[in-house]
């Protein structure tokens, strides 16, 4: 078991031939993605890596009933790319794309709202659940090998610190059952309170690791609902614990503003739920495994 | 991007924002020209820097004769301005704008920004202008008024009004303000801003209303549609490496520690630091190379790094997702051919083509201390920037 998507999710990919979505559309196959098609415009009746290409996600999704899709078409025409795919039928929209102006997702969140999708990103490195023998789902662009079928969901605002903390997961013999990367921006679609909630639903996650970082309040609101709701076992990390206030660090969303946001107060807020913070990020893996026992 | 006072003002104005007629100043003999050409009998002289906070460092002053003009602009022109913002080393004055004279009755807060929480733009209106606001937001909340607008559909007149009579606005001092509110939420969607923000908004003791102050931030991931006022663009406000990274596409910010970092993510970045301050080290900076990045990027960000002369180790963690390890080694080394290699260098790859890209380094000859995990390379770049101390 898992959440969101499974070995049998139908995957289409918009801008597979592009740089970044044919390598990754490879990457995808090889972890045993199930990629039914392709998306981009003009370039339909090709075949990428026997892929086949469609010009429009709804064509793609008519002829191959894909119910997800991952988006990798450069910053300027995802906002159009997100909505054609919702448009199109998708119940699950995962967008990689980095560096897309604040105002296309505000208009594209704003169209959507109350519509029966689900958005992950921008600025993200995907949604992944490890199934092993090369029959697992990975949508995105996390390394497939570091990952291990388990029991522990991963939630993350960022990308590679997420990798890291799988990785010691995995190490330690702990592994998953679906990890999510929701993506650095300011708006973006599932936060970590959807996340744990999906986490917490599932059967077969037995414990949760998320990983925030400075800025905003997804945390503050992820820890109202761990208190309020979740028995499972949850560990958290914040990074940014010694970011200057003022300074956007990379991602657009990680920044102390007004004295907003710090670390410091996201994790009070973490362990006045219950949340086992790690203080340092090399001990996540560490942190679980000492939880559960 | 950020922009100067006189820059937010004439965008503004661009949108019906009302602002005072003023001039810019880049040499004392203009200043006295500007005087004349706004014939007014009250003058302010104000530095032009990328920080708040001007005022109290001697940055604004009041003129009130020609002479006087002259006299601040001289003085502030290549003064080293320093406020609460700009850090103890302070900024250079390079323009100063002299604009005509308000009288002002009352001082307002008007700014428009992103809601995170409900992921729409958010105007807030205060009536305690022309203070520190986030004083206000921690004490007394119920003082900042604020509306929600609807991403596709902008803001409405009558969300505007409820703001402006709020302020306690009357007669046509609410449709002037009106005017400014519905003006600074369009400058804020169309110009793709972060923040825009009239800090304080004045009445004038003649009634009026206007925009005294103006502070504008634009979103970074939206310029590309924006030629014209990526143009608007100071570089000598902005640090010397940080510049350099933004032409190789690197998110790089310098800290005051000695172990230059270098780390693909902004989140690893981040918790390479704090690591690196859990084992009693200080980074010299957050460098977050990014996904897409070349060897050249790799280059630019080493010759960045050996360029703070405080670096005495340098640490790279590499995650590889969409970075690939192999392109990153194939970076190092040939940076290490091109600049003096004179600090240690720890490195740990771990995720795409790591293989490839243990096996470059090993075949190089480059002196480096390898690392298997975050915690080790973390341990070992402390150890080693202690041991070049």
């Amino acid at each position: 078991m898992s959440v969101l998507i499974d070995s049998n999710t139908k995957v289409l990919v918009q801008g597979i031939t592009g740089g970044h979505g044919s390598f990754h559309t490879q990457q995808m196959l090889a972890y045993g993605t199930k990629i039914v098609g392709g998306v981009t415009p003009g370039k339909g009746g090709q075949k990428e890596h026997g892929v086949p290409v469609f010009d429009t996600v709804e064509h793609c999704v008519q002829e191959t009933g894909a119910t997800v899709s991952v988006i990798y078409v450069p910053a300027p025409f995802c906002a159009d790319a997100i909505l054609e795919a919702a448009d199109a039928g998708c119940k699950l929209i995962v967008t990689i794309t980095e560096h897309i102006p604040v105002l296309d997702m505000a208009r594209v969140k704003d169209t959507l709202r109350g519509r029966d999708v689900r958005i992950i990103g921008p600025n993200c490195p995907g949604i992944i659940t490890p199934t092993g023998d090369n029959q697992g789902c990975k949508i995105g662009i996390m390394p497939g090998y570091i990952h291990k079928p388990g029991k522990i969901g991963v939630v993350s605002r960022s990308g590679t610190l997420t990798y890291e903390a799988v990785w010691q997961l995995t190490e330690l013999g702990l592994g998953q059952s679906t990890c999510i990367g929701m993506g650095g921006d300011p708006i973006h679609g599932l936060g970590h309170k959807e996340c744990i909630e999906l986490f917490n639903q599932d059967p077969a996650t037995e414990g949760i690791v998320m990983i925030g970082e400075i800025g905003g309040t997804d945390e503050e609101e992820a820890a109202a609902y761990v208190k309020a709701h979740v028995k499972k076992p949850v560990v958290g990390f914040i990074a940014g614990q010694t970011a200057p206030p003022g300074k956007r660090m990379g991602h657009a969303g990680a920044i102390i503003a007004g004295g907003k946001g710090t670390a410091a107060e996201k994790i009070r807020a973490m362990e006045a739920a219950g949340i086992h913070v790690a203080k340092n990020p090399s001990v996540i893996g560490a942190t679980m495994r000492e939880v559960l026992g | 991007m950020k922009i100067h006072e006189y820059q937010a003002k004439q965008l503004l104005a661009r949108f019906g924002v009302a602002v005072s007629e003023g001039v810019l100043v880049t040499d004392a003999k203009e200043a006295g020209p500007a005087w004349d050409q706004l014939a007014s009998p009250l003058a302010v002289v104000k530095a032009q820097i990328h920080a708040g906070g001007r005022g109290k460092g001697g940055g604004v002053k009041l003129a009130r004769s020609r002479e006087e003009t002259i006299q601040e602009a001289t003085r502030m022109l290549g003064m080293t301005l320093v406020t609460h913002q700009t850090g103890p080393e302070g900024k250079v004055v390079q323009r100063v704008w002299i604009e005509k004279g308000s009288d002002i009755a009352r001082e307002l807060y008007l700014a428009i920004t992103i809601d995170r929480a409900s992921g729409k733009p958010i105007m807030m209106a205060s009536q305690e202008g022309g203070v520190e606001i986030e004083e206000v937001a921690e004490k007394t909340p119920e003082k900042i008024f604020k509306e929600s607008i609807e991403p596709c559909l902008g803001m409405q007149p009558y969300q505007a009004r409820n703001l402006a009579f709020k302020l306690g606005l009357r007669g046509k001092q609410v449709s002037e303000a009106t005017k400014i509110i519905l003006g600074l939420a369009r400058c804020f969607v169309e110009c793709d801003c972060a923040l825009a923000e009239i800090n304080p908004l004045i009445v004038t003791e003649d009634g009026g209303v206007k925009a005294l102050d103006a502070k504008i931030t634009f979103d970074d991931n939206a310029m590309y549609r924006h030629k014209d006022l990526a143009e608007l663009r100071d570089l000598s406000e902005e640090d010397d490496k940080e510049i350099e990274a933004s032409k190789y596409d690197l998110n790089y910010i310098a800290l005051d520690g000695n172990i230059g970092c270098m780390v693909n993510g902004a989140g690893l970045a981040m918790a390479t630091m704090d690591v690196i301050k859990a084992h009693g080290g200080e980074p010299a900076n957050f460098l977050d190379v990014g996904g897409s990045v070349t060897k050249e990027g790799v280059v630019g960000a080493f010759k960045i790094l050996l360029s703070d002369k405080n670096v005495q180790a340098i640490m790279i963690n590499i995650f590889g997702g969409i970075a690939k390890c192999d392109v990153i080694a194939q970076g190092v080394v040939d940076a290490a051919k091109e600049v003096d290699l004179s600090v240690p260098l720890v490195v740990r790859l771990e995720g795409t083509n790591v293989q490839k890209g243990r096996q470059i380094l090993e075949e190089s000859d480059i002196a480096l201390i390898s690392a298997t995990s975050l915690d080790e390379a973390a341990r070992k770049a402390v150890e080693a920037a202690g041991a070049t101390r």
